[in-house]
Formats: structure tokens, sequence, C-alpha cells
């Protein structure tokens, strides 16, 4: 379990983290979600006792880390951003000597080789870490965080550098963690945050925008009145048709693509849905839709949104 | 503290560092000692000891320039920093691997002595006395070594600073020397020793404050201040003994003492108390840096 209350880090004048206060329990996965430089990586600094709040208080299963670090510590398994790997060591070296500075007590060779088997290193294990790819590091990274099976797992952007189907394995596997581990993730990708976590935090400029479970969240953030649209038929015709709808309230016209066949960016007006409508008025018109989708919200878009409560442009790019 | 120990000799040994030290001070403590004592066919070994501490001064940077610039620079400190692990552990493994380094290398004076023995008796005592000395006075080197580099990221500007600290640290006598131990009674020499220290502090003091208020408020500029105040106040109420403060700290008064064959409590202690100061300094920079 994880609990901060009131946590504060100033750089000077400057307020990287500003009074937040949330709770982890125990089995749950939180997400971080912030842009970069919102502040994520400075809490989970905190959380790890890396670098010290300058007020407020971070509770690790009930341990402050600024009383009793040793003991905090020990219950946490921590990737950085940058997963704290030494080049100069093999994957075997490197995890053994992980296992010693954390005092471990669980079987040396048993425990390494789940770890091993449950990333996916352990065809790697006796490679010096310096020649692994980026995927690799990482992996080897989130290995560290696994050595002596702490409670809480502190993840910073995880995912970072994989390719896809490194992403999807990762992401199951931290799911697979957070039914018996309380994990913490951070992350500026929303469609990952809603893949993996129970309840998300949205950070922004060092103060909580929005903690709240992704249900709620996803409501709040759905975008349905705005669409992209691709539809085959005569330019001019199709913008009329579409204008024509209730409730629409701007059509832009995207690019091109094949012949007599463009991309459509409508909006309407907040809380509609017009997908109804455009798919039978097109299809009387012998109009062809070939591709209808909701505009995905830019993290700019969300921070507007959380903290104005009402509709932004340009969230399609 | 031996998870960071083990794999601090391991890296010494990974990397060229380890090899270069060793094969460095191999070398040159050759020389020093075929020209020394082989040369003039003597059993004495004053000569290759004296010579040795230069040649410290010059090693020692490199064997303690990446002990913590390169933690920080590769991010690793995050992995040592949030294990449970207490920062004095850290820092004790890392002095522990360096100074077993060194004794490999300066293991390689008794090699000599037993040379020496084939052609007549040694002093064993003494050179014993003198390979203590030189573990002593290697423990103190290493030491500041790892506080330095505790100070940077870059691991030449590493190298460099320790060494400059060294050479400062082996020259203090010479410095002593030099300093005008008598400024303060030059500029005010009618008044008497009390009222010259309360000027010199009222003087200090009031420009400390007008710094302090005047280009911003901030704590480095009190405990400067209050350096500058001892510095002064020494040198105003007794300036005389300055060059002897300065000889008490000098590491090639007290290192000399040995090589003579002279076993000096207090010498040893010195050099014991120096690596504790400064490995204990380097704990302060690391947890400073965590509250920065």
């Amino acid at each position: 379990m994880i609990e901060v209350q009131n946590l504060s880090k100033h750089y000077g004048d400057k307020k990287a983290v500003d009074n937040i206060s949330f709770k982890a329990e125990d089995g749950e996965i939180l997400g971080f979600l912030g842009p970069n430089g919102a502040g994520k990586s400075t809490t989970m600094n905190i959380l790890t006792g890396y670098i010290s709040s300058t007020s407020g208080k971070a509770l690790i299963d009930g341990t402050d880390i600024l009383e009793d670090p040793i003991k905090a510590k020990s219950k946490i398994g921590y990737l950085p951003e940058l997963p704290p790997l030494y080049l100069d060591m093999t994957v075997k070296e490197y995890l053994n000597f992980i296992y010693d500075l954390k005092k471990c007590k669980l079987p040396r060779n048993t425990h390494l080789k789940d770890i091993c088997n449950l990333v996916k290193i352990d065809h790697v294990y006796k490679r010096l870490i310096k020649n692994l790819s980026k995927g690799y590091k990482q992996r080897v990274g989130l290995a560290q965080a696994l050595v002596g099976n702490p409670n809480v797992l502190i993840l910073d952007e995880p995912t970072v550098g994989l390719d896809p189907k490194q992403i999807i394995e990762i992401r199951t596997l931290i799911k697979k963690l957070g039914r018996n581990h309380t994990v913490i993730l951070s992350s500026h990708i929303l469609s990952e945050v809603q893949a993996v976590c129970d309840k998300i935090i949205v950070i922004n400029e060092g103060k909580i925008v929005a903690d709240d479970t992704e249900d709620n969240l996803s409501r709040k953030l759905s975008s349905d009145h705005k669409l992209i649209v691709r539809i085959e038929g005569d330019q001019k015709k199709v913008t009329d048709l579409i204008d024509s709808l209730a409730n629409v309230e701007k059509v832009d016209i995207g690019a091109k693509h094949g012949d007599d066949c463009w991309e459509y960016r409508i909006e309407s007006k907040e809380g509609t849905d017009i997908r109804r409508d455009l798919f039978i008025h097109c299809a009387q018109k012998g109009f062809v839709i070939l591709e209808m989708r909701s505009s995905e919200l830019s993290l700019e878009d969300i921070f507007l949104r959380l903290t104005m409560g009402k509709s932004i442009d340009g969230g399609e790019d | 503290m031996s998870a960071v120990f083990r794999r601090e000799i391991l890296s010494y040994f990974t990397s060229p560092i380890g090899y270069i030290f060793l094969a460095a001070f191999y070398g040159f403590s050759a020389f020093s000692f075929t020209s020394n004592s082989l040369k003039f066919g003597t059993t004495k070994m004053d000569g290759m000891f004296q010579q040795l501490m230069i040649i410290l001064i010059v090693l020692i940077p490199i064997l303690t320039m990446r002990t913590m610039s390169e933690e920080k620079k590769n991010k690793t400190d995050q992995c040592l920093l949030t294990a449970p692990v207490g920062l004095g552990g850290i820092v004790a493994g890392k002095f522990l691997a360096a100074f077993l380094i060194y004794i490999m290398g300066i293991a390689v004076t008794l090699v000599y002595a037993v040379v020496i023995s084939a052609f007549a008796a040694p002093d064993w005592s003494v050179i014993i006395g003198n390979f203590v000395g030189l573990a002593l006075v290697g423990a103190a080197f290493i030491a500041v070594g790892i506080f330095c580099s505790s100070l940077t990221e870059n691991q030449v500007v590493s190298a460099v600073i320790s060494f400059i600290a060294m050479i400062a640290l082996y020259m203090l006598t010479t410095i002593g020397d030099v300093v005008p131990a008598d400024f303060i009674e030059k500029m005010l020499p009618d008044v008497g020793a009390v009222w010259r220290t309360v000027i010199t502090e009222a003087i200090v003091i009031a420009l400390t404050a007008a710094i302090f208020f005047l280009f911003g408020k901030r704590s480095g500029v009190l405990i400067g201040g209050f350096i500058v105040m001892l510095v002064l106040g020494l040198f105003a109420a007794k300036g005389e003994l300055v060059p002897k403060i300065l000889g008490k700290l000098s590491f090639w008064e007290r290192y000399v003492g040995f090589t003579y064959g002279l076993f000096d409590l207090s010498n040893a202690l010195f050099f014991l108390s120096a690596a504790v100061v400064f490995l204990f300094l380097t704990v302060r920079v690391l947890e400073k840096r965590r509250w920065a």
C-alpha cells in the first residue's frame, strides 16, 4: 500500500510537485498520467527515497520513507526512467549484484531464474548489458525491480523504447503483477494507462488534475462528438450532406484518399452522437463510408478539458 | 556493503583501470627501488618509500576518479540509493574495494624487501613500519579521492580535483612557510591582540551581513562568512600559529617519519582520522544531493 499526503518538492522557486495526495491499495495498479515535466518522475523519486520531499509524507505499507528509509526501501522495487544498469556487467552478474544489494532472502538461483522467465531475458542472461538492445535493457531494468519480490512496484514509463509486441507483453506482465503487488506506473500515453490501470491520476505542472477510476475518467474524456470519417463520393455533395445534419457544428475536409474519396473531420455539439444519422443519410444518398472513428484526445486536450471542463479544438492530430 | 564491495572489485578488473593502476605502480616502484636501494647496494628502503608518496599522488586519482562520478553520470546511483542500504555502507564498500586494489599494489614493496634479503639481512621492523605508513597515507588519499569524485559527474574533473587536493595536502608545510602569517598584525600594528581580533571579526561580520541582505539570502553566504571569521580570527589573534597548524596537517610531514623507521601512533591516527573525515564528507555530499 502506498499513501501520499500533501507531498511537495520545490527546486528553488519552482514547484516540481505541489501538494499532492493519493493512495494506492494492495493489488491495485495506479496510473500516473502527465506530459513531460509534469512531476511524475519527481514524485516517484520521492516515493523511492532517491530524493527527499520539501514537505509532506510518503508511506510505503505504513512506513514513512524519511523516518525508516531502509525498511521502506526494502518493500519497493523501482524502475527509474533510465534503467540503472552497470553496462560493464553481464545480466547474470548484475542481477546477482542486485540480489546481494537488496539482501534478498529468497533462494538465489530459482528466484533469479523465475524473474528472467517472467520478463523473458533468459536467453541473454550471460551477455554483457552494454551489448543489449534498448528493449532488453528496459527488461533487465524491470527484472532488477522485481528482485526480492517487493510488495510495491514503482515503474517510471516502463514501456518506453519497446516495440509494439514487447509493449503488449510488458503490459500483460504488469497486469499480472498487479494482482498481488501495489503497482504505480507512469506514462504520457493515455491509451497505455487506460489499458493497464485500475485507477488513474492525471498530473500536470506538479498538481493533480484528476484522480479517478478509469471508467469515469474515460467518460469524462470521451470524444464521440468529434469524428474522423472517410467517405467515397463527390466532395461538394458530401460536405453539403454533412452540413445539413442536425447538431453538426463544423466540417473540415482532410486528405484525399484515392479517386473521389476524402477524409472529413466533423465536429458536432458536445454530448450529441451523430454517427447513426450520418450512416443512414450517407447510405440513402449512395455515399460509401469507408472508415469512421472518434478523434483521439491529445494530452493537452485532456488537461484543458479536465481543468476547464469544456470542449477544445484541434484534438485530432 | 559487501555487495557494493564485490561489484567494485569486479569493475576494477572488467575496466582497464585496475590493470593500469597496478602496472603503473609496479613499474614506477621498481624503478624507484632499483635506483634508491639496489644501485647503492644498501638494505635501506626509505628513499623508495619517500618517492612512492609522489607516485601515489599521481596514481590514486586514477583509482578513485570513477567511484562516485560514474554512478551519478550513468544514473546507476538511483539503484544504490533506492536499495535498502545506508549511504555509509555504500561509501564504505567503495572505499574498501579501492583500498584492497591499493594494498595489492603496495604489497610489491614486500617483494622488494625479500629481494634485498637475498643479499643481506634487511631491517624488517623498519620495512613493516614503512609499509604500514604507506598503507595509512594511501587510505587517507583514497578517501580524499572518493570525496572529490562525489563532487562531480565528470571523471576527468574528478581526477583533476583530487590531484590538486592531494598535492595541496602534500605541500601544506611549504604553503605554511609562504603564507604571510602576520598580515593583519601589520595592518593594525598599534592595537593589542584582543582589539585586533575584535576589529577583524566585526569587519567580517559586517561584510557577510551586507552580502547576505543585499545579494540574496543564502545559507552558503552565512557558512562562508563563518569560515572566513574563523580563519581571519586565527590570523588576527595568533598569526604565528598558522604555519604551525598547516605543518601539522601536512601529509608529507606526517608520513616522512614512517620512512625513517619511527612509528608514531599520533601520525597513524592522523591518517586514519583523515580517511574517516573525508568518507564522512562523501556521505554528507550524497545526503545533500538528496535534499537539494
